[in-house]
């Protein structure tokens, strides 16, 4: 427990310094980008006179210096206040809370399966790696990794929504269904299906590979093959040794995966209409919104760090030489 | 489309010709369509303020036009080509000071509120004149609206001001607001510029951003039988392919301003059970134009740009780029305007020999490496088809001996480095043509305007005639005198080539067969839909 607190102390305080490094990165991109978020307004609304763009310049705290508008943003920061979106006229926190639910049922969901289909079938190759369902399983295992997550997607709005009509081709639900409880988590998990296997399916290939190569690699090693002297063999031998060594790497990649999902959500949100966090920064960015875009990428590093947070309080279950000795 | 919306233009009756064709819906005209039920159409913007009266832009007009209504409508038959809202008749006096407005009687609000003369003179003075994006040019010289009674709006004017220019103007500028719920507040920051309250057919009932927004039947509508449909839902779907998979899939019945891609509806016209149609849109056109810096050296030669505009084969990009759902352009006024529209301008037909001469006579020969000079060419990213047209310009500049660097930049980029920095040499744009030369036309030729006003002469382009005739222009209240002074600035730009009219272009609908009532009018999608619904 007191380790378990210690590591909690240490990575809050270590993360700190890179939600500053993250906020001040994001800052000055959208910085360097030409054109502010009046010019993509004027663009959106064909135009206005010299008065009407200098006010909403004023107005919308853009006609200082970048230095002003980051001490700004700072100082507001730290009392919590995460702004004012101008994309949206609505305050920043209530945008991305609002959207935040529905990227982390997303990624949740993609990485329960990535993970849970890609280890079990990683155990299948690796339980006897070189065999003829070890090649099949890791070849399809490539072929999947190798297709764009959007392109799949696509593929299966064509085969599912469009030809079979058995799932909805978008959205997070029915528009204005009217259901409540039972029957609107249903509705939701029917919505779910395809960007979900779009999104899960090209990370369990990582999964899988990196579980199989790892079983590969133990069958060679001392503690297996006294294991197997012993006359161990079988389920027990498999699970027990062999797989739960090879799962330190997997649970790592996890906590790594967790970033690049959110990443590749941007793109599986809009081709599946899901009004999630990576279509809301693709929006920021391309309305020069940086209150907003700075909200989301925060949102984002917490939720990183707190997978993060998990992976390397379950390395300390999975393997108990982590953190012993050192006290923290 | 992924474009900005760029506000609109104003009625015209006659179709884009290379769209004629397409033109008919394969739908049954004459059926009635059913009281009943909800359609979903496809939408892929959320304009975050739904005010049409601050904001008349097609992407605001869109949804909030079937909620908020301007006091006329644009339409294919009716005097001055407008129908009737929530005016009834307008007269102008013969001195130009002023209009008189007779509005409908019986009408009210959505929250049950009556409507009168005090909300139109409320909405012009408050609203238009001093907020509005189009409304604060047009109504600069509004001084005052009396309201003698409460169905009678007279509008002054300080000065002379056109009728002409305000009855073109009255379908996209006179978005009527309530004012007993926006006296004396933050007109931009009203909570009702979200939840819009109208007289319209359709009252705004919710919105979820990044999902759809939801409007419902308006059962005391003044017209008696309309609406047809109980509910209008716009659907967000932001990705290119989504529009054409969810009509196939039924999820949605209608997609407007070509949400589905020119490129995918020889596919898609051949469903069965959905119908491609081009009509509906001819108050909104777009232009295609090649922007020109002159303050390069070589392309402040007139012969310069005259080469430019010979190097282009204005067919091939209607026929190849806009797959003919365009037409052809050689002026600063669509054919499809018949009133105001010079057919007699300076034509620069395709010819890359005369273009060549040009380019030689102006003392710029071909290099050993067959390259004139260099040029900066910038394709705004608004449309596919800007984009497009900039691969194809590159090339058809390569061919006279000129060597064009695309520069691309997304939107905020492109605004920014055209319209203030001036950081380019030629640029392809979309201005919008607003149904009169005044509103949104002139000032792309009209010289000494600030750095920073876009879709604006930001050109460096300056003939002193040119001003003299829009100054003058502006002030005239004939009919006739003025349509005589457009025509004369239009052959005067288009012999200066200030700057090169490619293509007119503008938009699709695509529908499932049982949706009634589709492209009723020329402002057909940003109108207020209360005779759309579908088959019994």
């Amino acid at each position: 427990m007191r380790r378990t607190l210690a590591l909690l102390r240490r990575r809050v305080l270590g993360v700190v310094p890179v939600f500053a490094l993250v906020v001040l990165g994001a800052f000055l991109l959208l910085e360097a980008a030409p054109g502010d978020a009046v010019d993509a307004y004027l663009a959106g609304v064909g135009g206005g006179d010299a008065a009407q763009v200098a006010a909403l310049r004023t107005e919308w705290g853009l006609d200082g210096g970048p230095l002003p508008r980051l001490v700004a943003y700072l100082s507001a920061l730290v009392r919590l206040d995460l702004g004012w979106s101008s994309a949206f006229q609505r305050p920043v926190l209530e945008v991305v809370l609002e959207r935040l639910p529905n990227t982390l049922l997303l990624m949740g969901m993609a990485t329960l399966l990535a993970l849970s289909l890609g280890s079990l079938l990683g155990i299948v190759c690796g339980a006897r790696p070189g065999s003829l369902r070890d090649r099949a399983l890791s070849l399809a295992a490539i072929a999947i990794y190798a297709m764009p997550g959007f392109w799949l997607g696509l593929v299966l709005i064509v085969a599912f929504s469009v030809e079979l009509r058995w799932l909805p081709s978008g959205g997070m639900e029915t528009v204005a269904s009217g259901l409540s409880g039972i029957d609107r988590a249903i509705d939701i998990a029917r919505h779910l299906v395809l960007p979900v296997l779009s999104l899960g399916l090209v990370y369990m290939a990582l999964y899988l590979r990196l579980m199989r190569d790892g079983m590969a690699e133990l069958w060679g090693q001392d503690f297996v093959r006294a294991a197997r002297a012993r006359g161990m063999t079988g389920a027990r031998l498999v699970l027990r040794h062999v797989a739960r060594n090879a799962l330190l790497p997997v649970v790592t990649m996890l906590g790594l995966q967790s970033a690049a999902m959110l990443g590749g959500s941007v793109v599986i949100e809009s081709v599946f209409a899901i009004p999630g966090l990576g279509r809301l920064a693709s929006e920021a960015v391309s309305r020069r919104d940086t209150p907003l875009l700075l909200g989301v990428v925060l949102l984002s590093a917490i939720v990183v760090m707190l997978v993060n947070l998990v992976v390397d309080l379950s390395y300390a279950l999975l393997d108990p030489r982590v953190g012993s000795g050192t006290g923290g | 489309m992924r474009a900005p919306f760029p506000a609109l233009p104003l009625a015209r009756r006659s179709l884009l010709a290379g769209a004629a064709a397409f033109s008919m819906p394969r739908g049954a005209w004459g059926a009635t369509p059913k009281r009943s039920g909800r359609l979903t159409v496809a939408a892929d913007s959320e304009p975050p303020n739904l005010n049409p009266a601050i904001i008349a832009s097609n992407g605001v007009f869109f949804v909030a036009s079937k909620v908020i209504e301007p006091l006329a409508e644009a339409a294919y038959d009716g005097r001055d080509g407008l129908a009737p809202r929530l005016a009834t008749g307008w007269e102008a006096a013969n001195d130009g000071r002023s209009i008189t407005i007779t509005l409908r009687q019986g009408v009210t609000w959505h929250d049950d509120r009556p409507f009168t003369s005090a909300d139109v003179a409320f909405s012009a003075m408050e609203v238009w004149k001093k907020h509005q994006n189009l409304g604060r040019a047009v109504f600069r010289e509004l001084e005052a609206v009396e309201t003698p009674d409460a169905h009678t709006a007279v509008f002054r004017f300080a000065v002379p001001t056109p009728a002409q220019l305000i009855r073109n103007a009255l379908p996209v500028v006179t978005s009527v607001l309530p004012k007993h719920l926006y006296e004396g507040t933050d007109i931009m920051r009203n909570p009702a510029n979200q939840k819009l309250v109208g007289t319209g057919p359709f009252r705004f009932a919710e919105r979820r951003h990044g999902e759809y927004t939801r409007l419902v039947r308006n059962p005391t509508y003044w017209e008696a039988g309309r609406p047809h449909l109980d509910e209008i839902v716009y659907r967000v779907l932001p990705d290119r392919a989504a529009a054409g998979n969810a009509l196939e899939a039924e999820e949605i019945q209608l997609a407007a301003f070509s949400a589905v891609p020119l490129a995918d509806l020889d596919r898609i016209g051949k469903v069965p059970g959905i119908k491609v149609i081009s009509s509906g849109y001819e108050g909104l056109t777009y232009q295609l134009v090649v922007e020109i810096n002159h303050r390069r050296r070589e392309l402040s030669d007139v012969r310069v740009r005259r080469a430019l505009a010979h190097a282009i084969d204005r067919d091939f990009v209607v026929r190849t780029i806009f797959r003919g759902y365009a037409a052809t352009s050689q002026g600063p006024v669509p054919k499809n305007d018949r009133v105001f529209h010079a057919p007699d301008v300076a034509g620069y037909g395709f010819n890359p020999a005369r273009a060549n001469a040009l380019l030689d006579e102006a003392g710029y020969p071909r290099g050993a490496d067959g390259v004139r000079f260099r040029l900066r060419l910038l394709p705004a990213p608004f449309f596919n088809e800007t984009r497009q047209f900039g691969d194809y310009l590159r090339q058809a500049l390569a061919a006279v001996g000129i060597e064009a660097a695309i520069v691309s930049n997304d939107t905020p980029a492109h605004l920014r480095a055209v319209y203030t920095d001036h950081a380019f040499d030629i640029a392809v744009g979309s201005p919008v043509y607003r149904g009169d030369p005044a509103i949104s036309t002139t000032i792309l030729f009209q010289s000494g305007l600030p750095a920073g006003v876009p879709f604006a002469n930001q050109y460096g382009y300056q003939n002193a005639e040119v001003d003299t005739l829009i100054r003058q222009a502006a002030g005239t209240i004939d009919d006739a005198e003025r349509v005589r002074l457009y025509r004369a600035f239009q052959k005067l730009v288009t012999d200066d080539v200030a700057l090169v009219n490619v293509a007119e272009f503008s938009f699709i609908t695509v529908a499932r067969d049982n949706v009634l009532g589709v492209s009723s009018n020329p402002r057909w999608a940003v109108s207020n839909w209360a005779d759309l619904g579908f088959a019994g």
